[in-house]
């Protein structure tokens, strides 16, 4: 027998009750008066927003979330209320998919002109119909300096070695644990054959008894304290350590890592298309561009914020690694909803073993 | 006092919302998520009501079973810890002089006033590798050892310090249960005590039982609903952990709420999600199950 799906509404009002938490923004009125900006924590300039309510007039109602998943499941059931949304690529290849996205109307936005030319035609949105590049970075090691032999270039230093056994920590995502061990393989991180999974699960729940945490986006602090010397993270908080710490490395390994990208979309059925398009194209100013780079520490695509931007910022190897190591980097693609839940159930076999 | 049966009007007023909120917020929502719980993914948004018990299915997979088999191991531990641990404190609550007791339970209630994210980021601060626990512990060490050489034992307890790691393993986790579940163990205990008819006890002495043996035989059964409650109200809430197996146990030690929290963003399943969620609480229904039959033997008893 087959049911009409559950109506977004009423699924919406589940949510709400059994405990994953709906923040609601205040809906905006019509073009001109509001915003409703949903970005990521600690992820905008500090005076980014205010600047373009002087600048325009328009408010900004600005909400903030944790990963993309919790975006993902927000907007799943249809749009609570946002107008700008900062999605990673492989969530904006699963919102196009999903045609979660409204088109981004390029004539609105003319300082489209000042992004790097190889971010404007990208395999998950090609032509940039959906998304615009915001900020991009990779996935690498982080390392206490006095404490390793040598600069751990290799994913092998994590997932074969016994050297750092005890001091090993990784992030606590499947896809991304399994991801990596794909590389040191030597294969692509979006190779997911059922072989390639086993053989990725098998190397981890080896070297389980060696890693001390599957850390939910806090390895730096867990490297920063001194309890793990060798941690999988995303370059930008290990950057951040780096700034307390000169004793703290970030090295992508000579395999390759992960390459990712934030970018802003439009999610269907926000109240302010109008107002959406007006905050990008203020985003991509480069005075605009240059602050929330030099402020926040990520990669930006932005050329021409990058040609005005402090050498200290575009000279640091952590944010702009050596092109070779990222040559051979790839960013995720979305492997479709069978494949995530196998990555899912070898993840759940990780997690029960031992 | 007016008949609730006769008041209609009055009963609906003060029932009707209450029903509502319960129907609205309770009962509609637990009802989708059942539905979902037969349902397949068709595509990334969409769900589709198949009745399949596909999903009911996996949860005797090796690997998920394994999981609600360590959720129940785990929370059973600390059941069995709040009580050992409760007992004794709400005994000496229940004892202690009639001033001081609002005093005490307040003492007892304070961590509540502070969120859970906020007490269970305290714990990482006192479990840590260098947290306060093992400094402690460090310091005992270094007082034994200086002991141990003074008379000749030099490195009696090893080398040198070996900080105990808390953090990823069970015993962490368990902790961190026991620590957020005791006050909920102590309140009902508490009240059990509170209401007890001291004269046993002190019949009990005077035809010579010893205090060892009026604990046992006299205030623990006498306490035993009181227990019972304790075990339930703390071993529930204890299965659907979800915070403290996730910053204590850090990844290595998942429960079963952590696979259930996957489902609805990681893995973008909710029909197995929502199957895991329903499941759970069957478990909590069991529980409550086996409370209400020993309600009822021990009502029988008191009646023959």
């Amino acid at each position: 027998m087959i049911r009409k799906p559950i109506s977004r509404r009423a699924a919406l009002m589940g949510m709400g009750a059994v405990g994953l938490t709906f923040t609601m923004p205040k809906r905006g009125q019509a073009a001109g008066g509001k915003v409703n900006f949903y970005n990521w924590d600690t992820y905008i300039g500090e005076t980014t927003l205010a600047d373009f309510t002087a600048a325009t007039g328009i408010e900004v109602q600005y909400d903030l979330y944790a990963d993309n998943d919790e975006l993902f499941a927000k907007l799943k059931n249809g749009n609570p209320g946002y107008d700008l949304i900062v999605p990673t690529n492989d969530y904006v290849e699963r919102m196009i998919i999903a045609d979660m996205l409204s088109p981004i109307d390029h004539a609105k936005i003319p300082n489209m002109k000042n992004i790097d030319k190889n971010f404007l035609n990208p395999a998950f949105d090609p032509g940039r119909k959906f998304s615009i590049p915001y900020m991009w970075g990779t996935i690498g090691i982080g390392y206490r300096k006095s404490k390793v032999s040598s600069v751990p270039d290799s994913w092998a230093a994590l997932y074969t070695s016994d050297e750092y056994a005890g001091r090993i920590a990784m992030l606590s995502d499947g896809q991304n644990v399994f991801g990596m061990a794909l590389k040191l393989m030597g294969k692509s991180l979006n190779d997911w054959t059922p072989e390639n999974i086993k053989a990725a699960e098998e190397m981890v729940i080896a070297q389980k008894k060696n890693i001390v945490a599957f850390a939910p986006d806090n390895g730096q602090d867990l490297l920063l304290s001194g309890e793990v010397d060798v941690v999988m993270e995303w370059n930008g908080d290990i950057l951040q350590v780096m700034e307390e710490d000169e004793d703290i490395g970030y090295v992508l390994p000579k395999e390759g890592g992960l390459l990712w990208e934030d970018a802003l979309a439009i999610p269907k059925g926000g109240p302010n298309p109008e107002g959406a398009h007006e905050l990008i194209n203020f985003i991509l100013e480069p005075e605009v561009g240059k602050s929330i780079a030099e402020f926040i520490y990520y990669a930006s695509p932005n050329a021409a914020a990058k040609a005005i931007a402090d050498p200290d910022y575009t000279g640091n190897p952590a944010i702009f690694p050596p092109e070779e190591a990222v040559g051979k980097s790839e960013t995720f693609k979305f492997p479709g909803q069978d494949i995530v839940q196998a990555i899912d159930e070898a993840w759940t076999r990780v997690k029960a073993a031992g | 006092m007016e008949s609730w049966r006769r008041a209609t009007a009055a009963f609906a007023a003060f029932a009707g919302p209450t029903t509502l909120w319960l129907m609205v917020f309770f009962l509609v929502p637990l009802g989708i998520i059942w539905v979902y719980s037969f349902g397949e993914n068709v595509s990334l948004t969409e769900i589709k009501t198949t009745w399949t018990w596909s999903n009911y299915a996996r949860i005797f997979e090796p690997e998920i079973a394994t999981l609600f088999w360590r959720t129940l191991w785990l929370s059973g531990i600390a059941t069995v810890v709040c009580l050992i641990v409760g007992y004794p404190v709400a005994l000496s609550i229940a004892t202690a002089e009639a001033k001081w007791k609002p005093w005490l339970l307040l003492v007892i209630m304070l961590p509540f006033w502070t969120n859970l994210l906020i007490r269970t980021y305290a714990m990482l601060n006192i479990l840590g590798a260098q947290g306060r626990l093992n400094d402690v512990i460090g310091w005992v060490w270094a007082a034994g050892d200086g002991l141990a050489s003074l008379v000749g034992l030099d490195g009696l307890f090893g080398e040198r310090f070996q900080p105990v790691t808390f953090l990823g393993t069970q015993l962490g986790v368990v902790i961190g249960l026991v620590y957020v579940q005791l006050p909920f163990a102590i309140l009902p205990l508490y009240s059990s005590m509170e209401r007890l008819d001291r004269s046993y006890l002190e019949a009990s002495m005077d035809l010579g039982a010893g205090q060892f043996r009026t604990f046992f035989l006299v205030l623990v059964p006498l306490t035993s609903a009181g227990l019972v409650t304790a075990a339930i109200i703390t071993f529930i809430p204890a299965l659907g952990s979800f915070l403290t197996p996730d910053l204590l146990g850090r990844g290595q030690v998942d429960m079963i709420a952590n696979v259930i929290e996957r489902q609805f963003k990681k893995a973008n399943d909710w029909p197995f999600g929502s199957a895991l969620s329903l499941f759970l609480l069957y478990v909590t229904f069991i529980v409550l199950a086996v409370k209400a039959i020993i309600d009822m033997q021990a009502a029988k008893r008191r009646r023959s």
